[in-house]
């Protein structure tokens, strides 16, 4: 088994544990002495870094190009307007106006421009926070607030990605646009949830997603002893494996609330996240050897 | 004067829609003869961008002012850019807005007087 998989932790709810399997899985894998990449997709409330507190040697600026009209050139022809699905950018009567925050950058108003009156502006929309934390390489992408446009982000962010490192992605909660760029091209994900009816309703959305993406995947169960059997039965009746249980313990809760890593303080735990990874690698190389 | 009237219905008649960008109908009525046409708006389900794509659309039809019930500021800011003159108001019907317009009851709008996104339901 080739030791470069990107395992992407997702979920449909929020607040079910994302970044605690995440940072302790990477966590875990760098104990083991592994090459191992914690990157930070969920970029609204990246808070991978208070846990594993990376010592951060770069920060970079993601920007994005929105038009800028140049109003010599322009013969208001109105060709821009028409190809912006977003209404970023608009001529009427003898001006054109742009709307920044609405624009997705596709550059389509530059293309069709007849006159070359449209240059590219950069315009900054988050940036990517570089570092380590002992042996793990963190990259945590951070979308400037009041921006929507994580998904320039996301992509910017997993252009860090090694292909020679195990890549721990820590995606953004729910089943909508940032999610699926976090998720596209990943070996495997892991969907974290809770035994409790919004878990429930929340991950089968996920697992619906995470199907029409045509990726692999199996669940944690958080807090696994609340609630009821309806996620054990679903998972059950959908063939899906949950390949970690954790129990609701106070002890986890405490490490939490300090920012700590649990497996770094409960250290009972981290057999859990071995052998979760070794389920993941082995149920990777069962689908690896029916390709061939 | 050539003027736009936001309208959840296509006669004279129907109550005036609140929303600029989402509004059901534009009714561009010729304040001289009160001849009319209506114009359907196929901004009342975009995602984003109803008020821009509404006012260029106004624009486009050659009206010289709107009035609504709520504007919001891409809205303004295009219709603006449009020299179209923005009133809000709060009559019952397309008629009574024109009406009260006509008596100079309006007062033009200076600026938006909702945020983006406000005609959106749910």
């Amino acid at each position: 088994m080739p030791e470069n998989l990107t395992i992407a932790v997702a979920s449909g709810k929020g607040g079910t544990g994302k970044t605690t399997v995440a940072t302790n899985l990477a966590f875990l894998l760098g104990e083991q002495g592994k090459q191992v990449q914690y990157i930070d997709c969920d970029v609204e409330e990246p808070n991978g870094n208070i846990f594993l507190k990376p010592h951060v040697t770069d920060v970079k600026k993601v920007t994005i190009d929105v038009p800028r009209v140049d109003t010599n050139k322009c013969i208001h022809c109105g060709k821009c307007g028409d190809i912006c699905q977003y209404s970023a950018i608009v001529a009427v009567s003898d001006t054109v106006l742009t709307f920044e925050q609405l624009c997705h950058c596709c550059g389509g108003c530059r293309l069709v421009c007849p006159v070359d009156a449209i240059k590219p502006k950069p315009i900054q929309i988050g940036d990517v926070e570089y570092g380590y934390s002992d042996n793990i390489e963190c990259v945590t992408g951070r979308l400037k607030i009041g921006d929507i446009r994580s998904p320039a982000v996301i992509r910017r962010v997993k252009e860090k990605i090694n292909q020679y490192k195990i890549t721990i992605l820590d995606v953004p909660p729910g089943t909508s646009c940032p999610v699926v760029e976090a998720l596209k091209g990943t070996d495997f994900v892991l969907l974290v949830t809770e035994p409790t009816p919004f878990g429930l309703n929340d991950l089968k959305l996920a697992a619906e997603m995470v199907r029409k993406l045509g990726l692999m995947f199996a669940v944690v169960v958080n807090r696994s002893d609340i609630g009821d059997m309806n996620v054990r039965q679903y998972c059950e009746r959908e063939n899906i494996d949950i390949v970690l249980e954790i129990p609701d313990d106070r002890r986890i809760a405490e490490a939490y609330s300090r920012g700590r890593i649990i497996t770094d303080v409960v250290p009972e735990y981290k057999s859990g996240f071995a052998e979760l990874y070794e389920n993941l690698t082995d149920m990777l190389e069962v689908k690896l050897s029916e390709k061939k | 004067m050539r003027i736009a009237v936001t309208s959840t219905g296509r006669t004279l008649d129907s109550p005036l829609d609140p929303r600029f960008g989402r509004a059901t109908c534009f009714i561009i009525i010729d304040t001289e003869t009160m001849d009319f046409e209506t114009i359907e708006n196929e901004n009342v389900e975009a995602p984003g961008g109803a008020g821009i794509s509404s006012a260029k659309r106004v624009a486009d039809n050659n009206a010289e002012a709107v009035i609504t019930g709520n504007c919001g500021p891409n809205a303004h800011r295009t219709l603006t850019a449009g020299g179209i003159k923005v009133y809000t108001c709060s009559a019952e019907t397309v008629k009574e807005a024109v009406e009260l317009f006509k008596a100079g009851k309006l007062t033009e709008a200076a600026e938006s007087n909702v945020q983006s996104r406000f005609g959106m339901e749910g």
